[in-house]
C-alpha cells in the first residue's frame, strides 16, 4: 500500500533551507476525523450548535473523542440517519427538516447552527447546502444556518476546524470603506491566550484586532482588501484561501508556539503597521522573557532527547521547531497529516538540517520506523499511546496540545512542560 | 433520522471489535474510511490495554471513490495477513463502506489465503454494538466449530463415568462491563461445584479452542447479549444445553449453582451450604434498616438491568420504582421483569428520554450506566454503575466482579456508598438547621459542591414535577414543606401532590401536607 520503502532513502530529509523533500506514505491512517474538532469548536464559539448529519460511529466518535460525557447538555449532536432514510433521498431533506425544528425549539438560545457533513453524507450525496440555505429562509434572522463536512473521507482531524472556518468565511461582514488597515487572528484559541494578544497587540498599536472565530456569533470579525491576517494555527489552508478570496491578505510567520515562534508571529504583524524596533523591543522583552524563563524549567529533562511524531493535528512542525531550537530535542520524524508547504515555509526553514519529514501515514511501516528508532519521547495519538509505553517507549498523548493553551508567551513553559511531563513521570516510578 | 445527543451503543463494528480483541491469533480487517481507527482508543484508553486491537482499517478516501476501494481492501488484507500472520480473518464493513458495496467478503476470499476468511454482514444503519458482537461470536463458532459437528440427527455420546463434567463460559469479551474478573470468579464457582472449565471464549480464546468447543458437556452463558445466540447454535449443533440463569445476586447465583449441578449431574448442596457471602447478613443487619423502601430507579443492559432489579427488591429491600433498559433485542423478558414490580418497562436508547423518567419519579438511588451517573448527578441524586456503556472508572485496578458471591459483595458496596446511611441520615435531621447542614450542603459523597449544583438540584426535581400537576401550594404549606429533611424532600412533595390530586385539592395546606404524610406512611 506504501508508496515508500520503510528505510527513508537518504535524500527524504528536510535542508532546513525549505527545501525539503519528503517521505510520503499510504496505507492505514491512525488519526481521528474532521469531526473531531466539534470538541473544543463547541466550547469556543458559546452559541452555536454543531448537528452532525451521520451514522452512529460518528455520534460515538465524538462522545468517546469527548472524554465520554460532558456536566452540561451539549451543543453538538447526531442527527442519525437509518435504514428508512437510505430509502429515498427526499424523506432524508424532510427528516432533517423535522430533526432541526425539534433541536432548535428546544434549544432557544442556539444563535448559529453548523450541519456537519460526514462519510455516510457525502457518500450518499446528501446536499447540506441546500439543506441550509432551505433551513435559513425558516428560521432567520433568529438563527443561522451553516454547512461543512468534517468526513473522514475529506478531512483529518484539525481540518474539520478548517472546514468549519472557512464556512464562516462567506457570512463575515464587509469591512467599513477607507478605514485603515486591520488585523485579523485566525484559529481558535483559549480565551485566556486571546486577552493575551490582545493586550500585546494594544501596546503594539496594532489594530483594530479581530478574532476568527468570535465567541458569539453576532460579534463575526468584517473583512476585506484592507484586512491583513495572521494564521494562529498551521492546519486552515481553505479558510486562508476564502479570507484572500474577500481579499484579504496572509502575513507570512512562524507560528505562536514558544518563545521564538510567538516573537517571530508578532513580528509579522509590528512590520506591516510599521512598529518601530525600539518599541516592538519594549513591548515584548518581558514576554519573551517570561517564557525563556518558564521553558528553561524543562530544559534539563528534554535537553539532547530524541522525539518521534506520528501524524495528528498538522501542529507536528512547528513543535517540532520548538522543541528544537529552544528545548535542543532532536527531531527524528516529523509525520504530519499534510504539510501545507507555503504556509509551513518559515518554519521548516527553522527545523535542523536532516529532519526527516513525512506526510500522510502507514501506520505499521511508521511504528517499525519508531521501534527501530526507539526515540526517548513519541508524540502520538490516544489509540498508540498505551501500545507503546508498554512497549517501554514514553509517549505523549498528542490531543492534550488541541485541548490545552499552547501558544503565546505566558504558555510557552506549559507547553514545554507537556513533553517533559512523560519523562519526569517515569523518573520518578520506581516499582 | 434520529436526534441523538449521546449513544448507549457504538455501531456493529465497534461489537466485533470486542470479540476480535477479545481473542489470540484472530485479525479482523475492517473496509473503513480514515477516523474509524478512533474505536482502538476505546480499548487502549479506556480499557488500558497494553497492544493495540487486532484490526486493520482500509482508510479509502474520498479521491478513491471514484477509483478502486476493492483493490484497496484487498491490499489491505493481504498486508494485515503477511503481517500478522493470524490463525483466522474476519471482515467487513464499517457504516460508509457498507454504502459502497464493495463485498469485503467475496474479495478476501479471492485472495485465497491459507486460513480461515469470515465475513462479517453487520448492518450498521439498523444494528448496534451489542448486536455486532453476538453476530459476530455466533459466525465465528459457526464457522470454526462447525466443521467438527456431527452429522445432523447422531445423538451425543455420553460422558465417560471416570471424567468430570466440563463446560465452556460463553460471553465475555473485550470493553466488557467486569467481564475479566466475572469469568475468574465464575470459574471458581464451577470448579468447587466439581465442573471442570473447557473452554472460555471469545476472552482469551484462540481460533483453535473456538473450533474445541463443541468437546465440552455444556455450555455457561454468561452474557446473553453476546453470547445467547451461538449457544443455541451449539444447542442444535452439539447438543449441548446451555444456562439460562446469569449469576448476578445472591439468589441468582444459587439458582446457576442448582442449574449447572443439575446439568452436570453433581449435588450443589455442599457449595449451598457454604457461608461465604457478606451480602445477606450485611442486609440484615440493623443499619441497613434504612434501605427499606428505598426508591430505586434500574436502566442498563437487559442483562445487568434484570439482575440489578432481582437484588435491589429481594436482597436489599429496596423498592423499584423504574426498570429499563437499551437492549431492545431483549425487551420481552424486561417487560415482563418490570411487570412483576408494577412497574411500566422503559425500552429506549434516548437519553432524554432515561433523564426525564428520572426526574419524574425521583428515585433515590439510581443504578444506571455513566449517562445515568451523569442525570443523577444533575438530579442531585446517589447512583451506581452497574452496566455499559463503559468508561475508564468500570476497569477498577482492584477485583471487582459483579458475579457469584464475591460479585454480590461487590454489589453491596457499591450501592450502599451513595446512599445516605443509617444513623448519619437520623444526624442530618437533627441537625439540618445548623449551618453546615442547610438545605444547600450536600453530603460530600454526592461529590456537588458548587453553588450552581445546589440550585439544581434543588429546584429542578420539583419544578419539573409542579408543572405536570394541577395543584397549588399554599405559602405556608411550602414553608412546611422546607422543613423536611431535603433528601426525601422531593419524595414528601410528590406524594403530596398525588394525594392531592386523589381527593380532588385543588389547592395545598398545612393540613394536607399531613393528610398526605398519614396516608402514605413515612
Amino acid at each position: 500500500m506504501s508508496e515508500a520503502p520503510a528505510g527513508p532513502p537518504a535524500g527524504l530529509r528536510a535542508k532546513g533551507c525549505g527545501e525539503a523533500t519528503v517521505l510520503r506514505e499510504r496505507g492505514q491512517r491512525e488519526v481521528f476525523c474532521g469531526l473531531t474538532g466539534i470538541v473544543w469548536l463547541h466550547r469556543k464559539i458559546q452559541d452555536a450548535f454543531f448537528l452532525v448529519v451521520g451514522s452512529r460511529t460518528c455520534a460515538h466518535l465524538i462522545q468517546s473523542a469527548a472524554g465520554v460525557m460532558i456536566f452540561a447538555e451539549p451543543r453538538f449532536a447526531t442527527a442519525i440517519i437509518d435504514e428508512r432514510d437510505l430509502a429515498g433521498l427526499a424523506d432524508l431533506h424532510e427528516e432533517l427538516d423535522r430533526v432541526v425544528t425539534r433541536l432548535l425549539e428546544r434549544r432557544p438560545e442556539i444563535r448559529l447552527l453548523f450541519l456537519v457533513g460526514s462519510c455516510p453524507s457525502e457518500v450518499i450525496k446528501l446536499d447540506l447546502s441546500r439543506a441550509a440555505a432551505r433551513l435559513s429562509e425558516s428560521f432567520a434572522p433568529r438563527v443561522r444556518i451553516l454547512n461543512y463536512s468534517g468526513s473522514g473521507i475529506e478531512t483529518t482531524f484539525t481540518q474539520g476546524e478548517d472546514a468549519c472556518l472557512a464556512s464562516l468565511v462567506p457570512e463575515l461582514p464587509a469591512e467599513p470603506q477607507r478605514s485603515g488597515p486591520s488585523l485579523l487572528v485566525v484559529g481558535a484559541l483559549a480565551d485566556v491566550v486571546e486577552d493575551q494578544l490582545r493586550r500585546l497587540f494594544g501596546d503594539l498599536g496594532v489594530g483594530p484586532l479581530h478574532f476568527l472565530p468570535p465567541r458569539r456569533s453576532p460579534e463575526l470579525p468584517p473583512v476585506g482588501p484592507q484586512t491583513l491576517f495572521l494564521l494562529a494555527q498551521p492546519f486552515l489552508a481553505d479558510t486562508a484561501r476564502a479570507l484572500e478570496e474577500r481579499g484579504a491578505t496572509r502575513l507570512a510567520a512562524p507560528f505562536p508556539l514558544g518563545a521564538e515562534g510567538t516573537t517571530l508571529w508578532l513580528k509579522a504583524a509590528a512590520d506591516a503597521w510599521g512598529v518601530p524596533r525600539t518599541r516592538f523591543h519594549a513591548v515584548t522583552a518581558p514576554g519573551q522573557d517570561r517564557a525563556r524563563r518558564a521553558i528553561a524549567h524543562s530544559a534539563q529533562q528534554l535537553s539532547g532527547k530524541s522525539v518521534f511524531f506520528f501524524p495528528d493535528s498538522q501542529l507536528e512542525v512547528p513543535l517540532a521547531r520548538f522543541l528544537s531550537r529552544e528545548l535542543s530535542m532532536e527531531p527524528i520524524e516529523v509525520g504530519s497529516p499534510y504539510l501545507h508547504r507555503e504556509h509551513l515555509a518559515e518554519e521548516l526553514r527553522l527545523l535542523p538540517p536532516g529532519t526527516l519529514l513525512s506526510e500522510g501515514q502507514d501506520v505499521e511501516r511508521q511504528l517499525d520506523r519508531c521501534r527501530a528508532a526507539r526515540p526517548y519521547l513519541t508524540v502520538c495519538g490516544l489509540g498508540l499511546a498505551n501500545p507503546l509505553e508498554a512497549e517501554g517507549l514514553a509517549t505523549k498523548w498528542s490531543i492534550e496540545l488541541l485541548f490545552t493553551p499552547i501558544q503565546g508567551y505566558d504558555q510557552a513553559g506549559d507547553l514545554a512542560e507537556l513533553f517533559a511531563r512523560p519523562l519526569t513521570r517515569r523518573d520518578r516510578l520506581v516499582a | 433520522m434520529q436526534l441523538t445527543l449521546w449513544t448507549y451503543e457504538a455501531p456493529p463494528h465497534v461489537g466485533a471489535m470486542r470479540i476480535a480483541t477479545a481473542m489470540n491469533g484472530l485479525h479482523y480487517v475492517l473496509h473503513a474510511p480514515q477516523g474509524d481507527t478512533y474505536a482502538d482508543l476505546l480499548f487502549t484508553m479506556i480499557e488500558r490495554l497494553d497492544r493495540r486491537p487486532p484490526v486493520t482499517y482500509s482508510t479509502f478516501q474520498a479521491r478513491d471513490l471514484g477509483g478502486d476501494t476493492a483493490q484497496l481492501f484487498q491490499t489491505a488484507v493481504k498486508e494485515a495477513y503477511e503481517r500478522f500472520r493470524p490463525e483466522a480473518i474476519l471482515v467487513g464493513a464499517s457504516c460508509t463502506a457498507e454504502l459502497i458495496q464493495d463485498d469485503p467478503g467475496g474479495l478476501a476470499r479471492a485472495l485465497a489465503l491459507p486460513v480461515p476468511v469470515i465475513p462479517l454482514e453487520l448492518p450498521a444503519y439498523q444494528r448496534k454494538e451489542n448486536w455486532g458482537a453476538s453476530e459476530t461470536f455466533y459466525r465465528l463458532v459457526r464457522a470454526l466449530a462447525g466443521p467438527q459437528a456431527p452429522p445432523p440427527g447422531e445423538k451425543r455420546p455420553g460422558r465417560k463415568a471416570a471424567t468430570a463434567p466440563s463446560c465452556n463460559i460463553l460471553g465475555p469479551t473485550a470493553l466488557g462491563f467486569r467481564h475479566r474478573d466475572d469469568v475468574f470468579e465464575v470459574t471458581r464457582l464451577l470448579e468447587r461445584l466439581g465442573v471442570e472449565v473447557h473452554r472460555v471464549a471469545p476472552l482469551g480464546a484462540r481460533p483453535g479452542d473456538i473450533a474445541r468447543l463443541g468437546d465440552a458437556d455444556f455450555n455457561v452463558v454468561l452474557y446473553p447479549e453476546v453470547a445467547e445466540t451461538a449457544a443455541r447454535w451449539l444447542e442444535r449443533s452439539f447438543g449441548q444445553p446451555w444456562t439460562k440463569t446469569v449469576p448476578i445476586g445472591v439468589g441468582a447465583t444459587r439458582d446457576f449453582i442448582a442449574e449447572v449441578a443439575a446439568l452436570a449431574d453433581l449435588d450443589p448442596t455442599p457449595l449451598l451450604s457454604g457461608q461465604d457471602c457478606r451480602l445477606p447478613w450485611y442486609s440484615r443487619s440493623v443499619d441497613s434498616n434504612y434501605f427499606t423502601g428505598k426508591r430505586v430507579f434500574i436502566f442498563g443492559d437487559a442483562t445487568h438491568a434484570l439482575a440489578a432489579a432481582r437484588i435491589a427488591d429481594q436482597e436489599l429491600g429496596f423498592k423499584v420504582v423504574g426498570l429499563g433498559t437499551y437492549s431492545r433485542e431483549f425487551a420481552r423478558s424486561l417487560r415482563e421483569a418490570a411487570k412483576g414490580y408494577g412497574v411500566e418497562a422503559l425500552i429506549t436508547d434516548d437519553y432524554l428520554e432515561v433523564e426525564a423518567r428520572v426526574a419524574e419519579l425521583q428515585p433515590e438511588l439510581v443504578l444506571g450506566t455513566q449517562m445515568e451517573r451523569h442525570i443523577a448527578k444533575r438530579l442531585g441524586i446517589g447512583c451506581a454503575v452497574i452496566s455499559s456503556p463503559v468508561h475508564v472508572q468500570d476497569f477498577p485496578a482492584r477485583y471487582s466482579p459483579q458475579m457469584g458471591f464475591e460479585g454480590a459483595n461487590v454489589i453491596f458496596d457499591t450501592w450502599v456508598h451513595p446512599l445516605v446511611m443509617g444513623l448519619e441520615e437520623h444526624l442530618l435531621a437533627m441537625f439540618r438547621d445548623d449551618f453546615e447542614f442547610h438545605d444547600g450542603a450536600i453530603p460530600s459523597h454526592l461529590g456537588v459542591s458548587t453553588a450552581e449544583g445546589d440550585e439544581r438540584r434543588t429546584t429542578l426535581p420539583s419544578a419539573a414535577l409542579s408543572e405536570t400537576s394541577a395543584v397549588t401550594w399554599e405559602e405556608d404549606a411550602e414553608e412546611e414543606l422546607r422543613k423536611v429533611p431535603f433528601f426525601v424532600r422531593g419524595k414528601a412533595r410528590r406524594n403530596t401532590e398525588r394525594f392531592a390530586l386523589d381527593q380532588g385539592l385543588a389547592i395545598i395546606s398545612i393540613e394536607t401536607l399531613y393528610d398526605a404524610k398519614a396516608h402514605f406512611g413515612r
